[in-house]
């Protein structure tokens, strides 16, 4: 028998009350349940970072945590970084410019955990960011890009005040 | 659907958390789940039951007590890095946490729940193991306390029973302005360690009074290595010192793996031990290998 609960999760401002068999995982569920394919699942054991969403703000592998954990909280998908659709925030910009994305599979997992970083360190060194980015593995090894558009972001941000 | 079908229980309170541990068969406590839910993800474990612990009340805080730091031990690692008064007073469990995992994990893991899935390799546990910890444990019959040194069972088995669970770290201070390192090698930055070493040195009038001596991730819980502790007491910190005293570590009954032999994690923790007491006596701010992260 698949224990079920009811949980009220808001992502990306959108409250959704939904009935969830207890063992699905939070990544799962966003993707299954919301529709929101944005949030990809590499490794599924969290080595690989691809699912990495913001809860509350703070940066957390959504393969690592149950959908019910998510309960009453507030999740941030890479859908949800853009201010509108027709708009990108400035570190999706900065990614663009700067050749930060070949593949874009670890792209979802490298925006948000960027996201997170930048708004805790505005102003980080090339050593910070690779730090920062070492849970996120690009198998196109594209890291050269990722990391000048970050520092760019920055520079950005600060600029924008986002 | 990847973990395997369980009842899911979310206690609000401690005391009735132990009694659903006391009550059902086959039920798992989740705490962070950095490490249970890849667990479970992959099937290695198959609860009935999994007790979620993330919102009883009253389990995470720091506090400093009676020389002591008190981690509550639902605290995440996150809240420890950030922790003035961790970054004080306890210089080594600052340093430490700088290795684990990555923001991402550290976010969500916490310190009691590193603990008691005890992995070989764990910073937090090795920290406990250099600092003389005292776990306290919460049981149907009330808490008790265990040193540090008689926590770890065996390999990924900490020394508690089934209906118990870990609630506050009692960490012993150290004196101010005593010097503290913890190094690791690993192939990348947020692996598991292969080896650490974590060096707390106290030193009075040129010479070392008091010394503590960790090696990490060479068995299957942390070794204090008592011989070089011994050997380096009372005289005065040179590399030379350090270096004669830490070959004993070569001797240290050493595990074998997919990622080093037992001779090379013994070679490691001679040459990581010595870094780490030369890292702390201020010997090494110009070596190679000292470089920040």
């Amino acid at each position: 028998m698949t224990d079920k609960r009811t949980i009220t999760v808001s992502v990306n401002g959108i409250k959704h009350s939904k009935e969830v068999p207890v063992r699905i995982t939070l990544a799962d569920f966003i993707r299954y349940e919301l529709g929101l394919t944005g949030t990809h699942l590499g490794c599924e054991h969290g080595v690989c970072g691809a699912c990495t969403i913001l809860l509350d703000g703070r940066s957390a592998r959504s393969c690592l945590m149950l959908a019910v954990q998510a309960d009453g909280h507030e999740v941030l998908t890479v859908e949800g970084i853009a201010p509108s659709s027709d708009k990108l925030h400035p570190l999706q910009e900065a990614f663009r410019d700067n050749h930060g994305l070949q593949c874009g599979f670890c792209t979802p997992g490298m925006l948000t955990t960027l996201l997170e970083f930048l708004r805790d360190n505005p102003d980080p060194t090339e050593q910070e960011v690779r730090v920062a980015i070492s849970g996120n593995l690009c198998r196109c090894t594209g890291y050269q890009g990722i990391v000048l558009a970050a520092l760019d972001a920055a520079k950005r941000m600060k600029a924008t005040g986002a | 659907m990847k973990p395997p079908p369980f009842q899911y229980h979310d206690p609000k309170t401690l005391a009735e958390a132990v009694g659903l541990l006391g009550k059902l068969d086959n039920a798992k406590l989740l705490a962070g789940g950095q490490s249970l839910m890849p667990m479970l993800n992959m099937r290695f474990v198959q609860p009935d039951h999994i007790i979620d612990i993330n919102l009883v009340e009253g389990m995470s805080g720091i506090k400093e007590s009676g020389g002591a730091l008190e981690i509550g031990a639902m605290t995440r690692q996150r809240d420890l890095e950030f922790s003035d008064l961790i970054k004080a007073k306890c210089p080594l469990l600052h340093q430490a946490i700088m290795h684990i995992g990555h923001r991402q994990t550290r976010n969500r893991g916490t310190i009691g729940g590193s603990l008691c899935h005890l992995d070989p390799a764990a910073e937090l546990v090795s920290v406990c193991a250099a600092h003389d910890a005292t776990v306290t444990v919460a049981g149907p019959n009330g808490t008790r306390e265990v040193a540090f040194a008689d926590f770890p069972a065996g390999y990924l088995t900490p020394a508690i029973e089934l209906n118990e669970i870990v609630t506050t770290i009692r960490i012993p201070l150290w004196p101010a302005g005593h010097k503290a390192a913890f190094i690791e090698f690993s192939r990348r930055h947020g692996d598991f360690a292969i080896v650490s070493a974590a060096a707390l040195l106290q030193i009075e009038k040129g010479k070392i009074s008091r010394a503590s001596v960790t090696v990490g991730g060479v068995a299957v819980a942390p070794v204090r290595v008592g011989d070089v502790e011994n050997a380096i007491t009372g005289q005065a910190p040179t590399s030379e010192l350090f270096a004669k005293a830490c070959e004993s570590c070569r001797s240290i009954d050493a595990m074998a793996d997919i990622h080093a032999s037992a001779d090379y994690r013994q070679h490691l923790a001679t040459v990581l031990s010595r870094r780490a007491l030369e890292k702390a006596a201020g010997l090494a701010d110009n070596a190679p290998w000292n470089r920040v992260h």
